[in-house]
């Protein structure tokens, strides 16, 4: 798939042979990590998104809602606008978790670490708001037409011409935040009865928030800082996995993240079967599908939901 | 296990919530927390089940303060039903009844045979056992107050704490879930609850606790706290008690006291 043709078998043949060939060179190089990232970023939003939902028991909730993908945005837009992104090879990831970073603590400041969820994600959509705002600025100011195209085609998310250097530098933060998210899993359960019942059943509730809300910006602010921003995963695929796991948040937390690994590994096939010459971005393409197929949802399910 | 509280005060923002309060409910009791609206009775229930902090004075259980309790500990003696008992996911009854046994679970594990058992046998006592497979939101309000309760009964606690359970029910099912209460605390439990219906509370509760402004203003058998005049007092109306000596209390509203001044 893509642009050159390649015998698989073969040419992992001669990468085992340690060979050089042009086909090993594509193979490990370019669609390699480009695949690993597919699937990391994937999972990533997907874990997110259903461990967000379940937090804020809200099936309309993603890690986009929380500010979370937009102030990762925000972070790395500001190093592409400085044009600091041609100095240091990893300044765009970097800036994009420190983003990402900034959103949390900016949440848990205005929220208060004691809050109830309403106020979380009223800071969360205050600080969305701000982000936004703030990348648009950057955009209106671009120095040069030149650095205003990088930035909106970052933003319009990406993981095409990623290296397995984009791949390291993410993967400790997604795992990390991962592995935050997944061990809340009975907390989550526990929260669909309520926060006052979790707390009975002997869940420390400022902790286990914490522990998945910076789980979410960790993981996620170190997706979008490799991907820019796509869109809708983070929604979507807990709607789609939900039925599947009978409704119950922690079941549906690792599913999602298979669910989101496999959903834009094929979005991203199929962005490189569709135009391989002027690319069509990842994003675009996520948004596209998912949003008219979320509103399908809605009016499917908005008789039978709750 | 004896569950009391030591002259505690709460206050928000500047209302006086709680004032000085102490109470103490023993093992078997079955303790009806009633007055009228806003005066207290959810916080009170909350502090008891440790869920709010009071400004002043605590609780005990066992005659050891909640600070020195582990959360695993507490969560496993006193169980607590929230008010409205939400559910937030259209879950399958039976996982529900699961979550039940979440304080007696190590990070990791999975459901025991003894959960299992317990399980079962809590979906049993609260008659739920042939809705297992259905979900949550198809059932009625009843049915599914007892499936809330068989969840409860699955962490098979010491203490119920119970905000208002049977507010929304039809009267076969008001007395079918305070049947259920009365059973638990008839086998060396205990349970407080929350209520509106004078009736059903004289019927079923050993003792009564009239909250009025944050304050105890009677405790005692129900025969004790149901009279005309405290009704009039702490309720504003004057209501008809009628006795027949048996087991049987019933309050009759009449009218809205005319001299009740808020």
């Amino acid at each position: 798939m893509g642009p050159v043709y390649i015998d698989i078998a073969a040419t992992i043949r001669e990468w085992l042979a340690s060979e050089k060939s042009l086909n090993v060179l594509i193979l490990t190089e370019i669609r390699l990590p480009r695949a690993l990232l597919a699937c990391s970023v994937g999972a990533t939003l997907g874990l997110a998104g259903a461990a967000l939902q379940g937090l804020l028991r809200n099936p309309l909730a993603g890690p986009g809602l929380v500010g979370v993908s937009n102030c990762a945005a925000l972070g790395a837009v500001i190093v592409l606008y400085f044009g600091f992104s041609g100095s240091v090879w990893f300044a765009v990831p970097l800036a994009g978790m420190i983003g990402a970073a900034v959103s949390v603590l900016l949440i848990f400041l205005l929220a208060g670490h004691n809050s109830s969820v309403m106020t979380l994600l009223l800071a969360g959509v205050a600080v969305n708001a701000v982000a936004s705002s703030l990348i648009s600025l950057a955009l209106n100011f671009a120095p040069n037409p030149y650095a205003m195209s990088e930035m909106v085609f970052w933003l319009l998310g990406s993981i095409s011409n990623r290296s397995f250097s984009d791949f390291y530098l993410a993967i400790p933060f997604m795992l990390t935040g991962w592995v935050m998210i997944l061990s809340s899993g009975r907390f989550l359960n526990a929260l669909s009865l309520g926060e006052e019942t979790a707390q009975s059943l002997g869940f420390n509730l400022g902790w286990h928030r914490a522990l998945l809300v910076i789980g979410v910006a960790v993981s996620v602010g170190a997706a979008v800082s490799v991907s820019g921003n796509i869109g809708f995963v983070g929604l979507v695929v807990p709607h789609l996995i939900r039925p599947f796991v009978n409704h119950e948040p922690g079941r549906l937390l690792a599913t999602s993240a298979l669910g989101g690994a496999i959903l834009v590994l094929l979005a991203d096939i199929s962005v490189q079967l569709i135009s391989p010459a002027q690319e069509l971005k990842l994003g675009v393409i996520t948004a596209l599908v998912g949003g008219p197929f979320f509103l399908y949802l809605i009016i499917k399910t908005r008789n039978t939901l709750l | 296990m004896e569950l009391s509280a030591q002259a505690i005060s709460l206050q928000i923002n500047d209302s006086i919530i709680l004032q000085s309060l102490s109470t103490t409910i023993n093992t078997g009791e079955l303790v009806g927390l009633i007055g009228p609206n806003g005066a207290g009775k959810t916080s009170l229930l909350k502090i008891l089940a440790n869920l709010k902090q009071p400004d002043q004075g605590g609780c005990r259980l066992d005659g050891r303060s909640f600070s020195g309790i582990s959360g695993k500990e507490f969560s496993q003696s006193i169980a607590y039903l929230e008010q409205g008992a939400p559910v937030y996911w259209p879950l399958q009854v039976r996982r529900l009844v699961e979550l039940g046994r979440l304080p007696h679970l190590t990070p990791w594990s999975r459901l025991s045979a003894l959960d299992n058992k317990m399980i079962e046998q809590a979906m049993q006592r609260a008659e739920v056992y042939h809705l297992k497979n259905r979900i949550v939101s198809t059932l009625s309000g009843g049915e599914r107050l007892r499936v809330l309760l068989a969840r409860i009964f699955a962490t098979d606690p010491k203490i119920i704490l119970a905000d208002e359970p049977i507010a929304a029910l039809d009267p076969y099912h008001q007395l079918h879930t305070m049947e259920l209460f009365r059973q638990h605390c008839d086998n060396h439990g205990s349970a407080v609850v929350v209520m509106h219906d004078l009736n059903t509370a004289a019927k079923y509760c050993h003792r009564l606790i009239l909250l009025d402004h944050g304050k105890i203003v009677i405790d005692g058998p129900p025969r004790d706290v149901l009279t005309p005049a405290l009704l009039n007092q702490v309720y504003g109306i004057e209501a008809k008690v009628l006795d027949d000596d048996s087991d049987n209390l019933m309050v009759i509203p009449r009218s809205r006291s005319s001299d009740r001044v808020k």
